[in-house]
């Protein structure tokens, strides 16, 4: 909140009815150079990363990491556990063969891997999150259902109360409003 | 081609069946979905039958406090079959639980679109049948409260775990698989309780699901990591849910014990998984979609593909019943092949003949299109497919453990009315559980429906574009 009294501004809300009409939109605010901006959809809308100019995420390699660590724990468990710590003598085979040890370093890699997933896609996503000055808009809630939103923020180095109004406007939306922070 | 019917039929042939009919859009698949979990009060259908479910799940628990202060000796087992009921019931319900992931994952990375209607279904069916599993193991080791000793835990003993047994192999593999289909089902259905949040009329519901909504608002930068880490779950769980069910065969395969020291049981599993599983999903979704009103989002054709996954998987199963007496007569070993002429003459015989009936007999008629399509037939089919593979696993087990190797060790194994009540009763919790489901969450994945429509597609102008089944 800003000290004059009036609530600051987190940006302008722009909806779309269509799928079309909003990835051609997020074409132009890619290429006018906003950058503190985002499409909401009700679901994930293809070609909208393209045309928002998201950049591939790197979840992948933090997946690829946690499944290792998984499978180096399971191994290094199992190994020490039945080989060091408490070696046990089995059929009398050795104290440590790996054939016998896959199934749990297998099941571990998948269980460290998917939990990084979800918490990694989580954490970036910088979820879960209590509050979002979008929620006090009432048209927003339409964007888990049926209409397409796209947001440029105040923070924006680009933003301008008027000017940033008036390209808003002319991108074809069929409701725009500002959202306060 | 003149009328507007075969007109229909030919596009129909050339692009596919719409995966939502009706002519719903985005507003009408929301409404549709998030009705049945909006309106005030359940149905009368409800109430009765979450009165007997319920009814059934405290049996379960009667039972198990039964149990835990009177001993094992209330069931069946004994010497020679010290594995009956408990295990049969533990390896029919993880069975189950494989047709929930493989549904959103195996056909999620083959571009099944057709999925999106009844993978939610599926996924929640997976969660409750692995809850189901999961306590048999936990009150079948007679001494319950040193159950914690299947854990790696370091305690006072000095004694570890022994992980060259298929049986701790086990205890890993489920609890992966739990924990991997849990966050998928949930990662899966957060879109759609924020959808369920941003509708609410009420404070409590806002709240509760904005709570589990954890801020969801669809951020497209959101969605684009959201999807990755979807198509990573779906590849982790692919290999995931074959495992499984390969590592519960180990607890079987590795042993020595005839009829169960072979090498054919992983895919023989695995195939048996998955028919029951989509057995017990059709079993679930067709009354499901006749009482919400949900015939447009989970058509015919989705029944169908289904069915026809029930036909090929239950050859596979047959083909293994037949491989198995092959390799028994092959392998010139005298206990092997005692064991399968045992299993189809010997004193079960008659548990061998419904496995066989059920599962590899009855679902033949799906050869035929309109018996695929039809209610009545494709809900007795699923039921027959459920029967029959609970007795595949009574046959495995017991069989196997009453007559094994010498003749004055042989013993007949029977079930007392615990063990049958128990049975009863772990259907009670699951169908208690998955009432509950239907009755407070998306049943049907909102997002992922709305991703397949036509018009979801930049350049959809008037319906031209339909997605293929």
């Amino acid at each position: 909140m800003s000290g004059d009294g009036k609530r600051k501004r987190y940006g302008y809300l722009v909806e779309f009815a269509d799928v079309s009409s909003i990835i051609e939109a997020a074409r132009r605010v890619r290429d006018e150079g906003y950058v503190k901006w985002d499409c909401h959809t009700p679901f994930p809308v293809h070609g909208l990363d393209g045309a928002m100019g998201i950049r591939m995420t790197i979840l992948p390699w933090i997946v690829f990491g946690a499944g290792t660590a998984g499978f180096l724990t399971g191994i290094g468990m199992q190994w020490w556990m039945n080989a060091f710590d408490y070696a046990y003598r089995i059929s009398g085979k050795p104290f440590w063969s790996i054939p016998a040890n896959i199934p749990v370093a297998f099941e571990m890699t998948v269980l460290f891997a998917a939990i990084s997933a979800f918490i990694g896609m989580l954490g970036m996503n910088r979820l879960p999150e209590y509050h979002h000055p979008l929620f006090r808009s009432e048209r927003f809630r339409r964007a888990t259902a049926d209409r397409f939103f796209i947001a440029v923020e105040a923070d924006d180095p680009l933003f301008d109360e008027e000017k940033t109004l008036a390209f808003l406007e002319s991108l074809g939306g069929t409701a725009i409003e500002e959202v306060e922070d | 081609m003149g009328t507007p019917t075969a007109e229909k039929a030919a596009e129909e042939q050339i692009h596919g069946v719409p995966l939502v009919q009706g002519g719903l859009d985005f507003t009408g698949v929301t409404d549709t979905v998030c009705s049945v979990c909006e309106r005030p009060g359940a149905t009368k259908g409800w109430y009765i039958s979450f009165a007997i479910a319920s009814t059934g799940a405290l049996t379960l628990f009667a039972m198990i406090i039964y149990l835990f202060w009177t001993g094992v000796g209330v069931w069946g087992v004994n010497q020679p079959v010290g594995w009956g009921f408990a295990i049969v019931n533990f390896v029919f319900w993880v069975g189950i639980g494989h047709a929930g992931t493989l549904i959103s994952a195996i056909l999620f990375l083959f571009r099944q679109r057709w999925r999106t209607g009844i993978n939610r279904f599926a996924e929640a069916m997976t969660i409750f049948a692995v809850i189901c599993a999961g306590v048999f193991p936990g009150i079948h080791v007679g001494r319950v409260w040193f159950a914690w000793w299947m854990f790696p835990l370091p305690y006072q003993q000095l004694v570890w775990p022994q992980f060259r047994s298929p049986l701790l192999w086990d205890v890993f593999a489920v609890s992966t698989y739990f924990t991997v289909s849990l966050l998928f089902w949930y990662m899966g259905m957060i879109p759609d309780l924020a959808t369920i949040r941003d509708r609410a009329t009420s404070t409590i519901r806002r709240l509760l699901y904005g709570l589990f909504a954890l801020g969801w608002r669809g951020s497209n930068r959101q969605w684009h990591r959201y999807e990755r880490a979807y198509l990573l779950l779906a590849a982790l769980a692919t290999p995931l849910v074959l495992s499984v069910h390969s590592v519960v065969s180990f607890d079987f395969a590795v042993a020595q014990v005839p009829g169960w020291h072979t090498t054919i049981l992983p895919p023989y599993f695995v195939a048996g998984a998955i028919f029951s599983g989509f057995a017990m999903v059709l079993f679930l979704a067709v009354p499901a979609r006749q009482i919400y009103g949900l015939k447009n989002l989970i058509t015919l054709q989705h029944l169908e593909n289904m069915n026809k996954i029930i036909l090929a998987t239950g050859m596979m199963v047959g083909y293994a019943y037949s491989t198995e007496f092959f390799v028994a007569w092959y392998s010139g070993n005298p206990y092997e092949q005692f064991t399968f002429m045992n299993r189809a003459f010997g004193p079960y015989w008659w548990a061998y003949w419904t496995m066989a009936t059920c599962n590899v007999i009855i679902p033949q008629v799906f050869w035929i299109r309109a018996a695929r399509r039809s209610i009545p037939v494709m809900l007795t089919v699923a039921f027959f497919v459920n029967v029959g593979m609970w007795f595949e696993r009574f046959v495995i087990v017991v069989t196997s453990l009453s007559r094994d190797f010498i003749p004055s060790s042989w013993g007949f194994y029977w079930p007392t009315w615990v063990d049958i009540l128990t049975l009863l009763g772990s259907f009670g919790l699951f169908f208690t559980l998955f009432l509950l489901f239907l009755r407070f969450l998306p049943m049907i994945a909102m997002a992922e429906v709305k991703n397949v429509m036509p018009q979801a597609h930049a350049g959809h102008h008037g319906g031209h574009r339909k997605e293929q089944v």
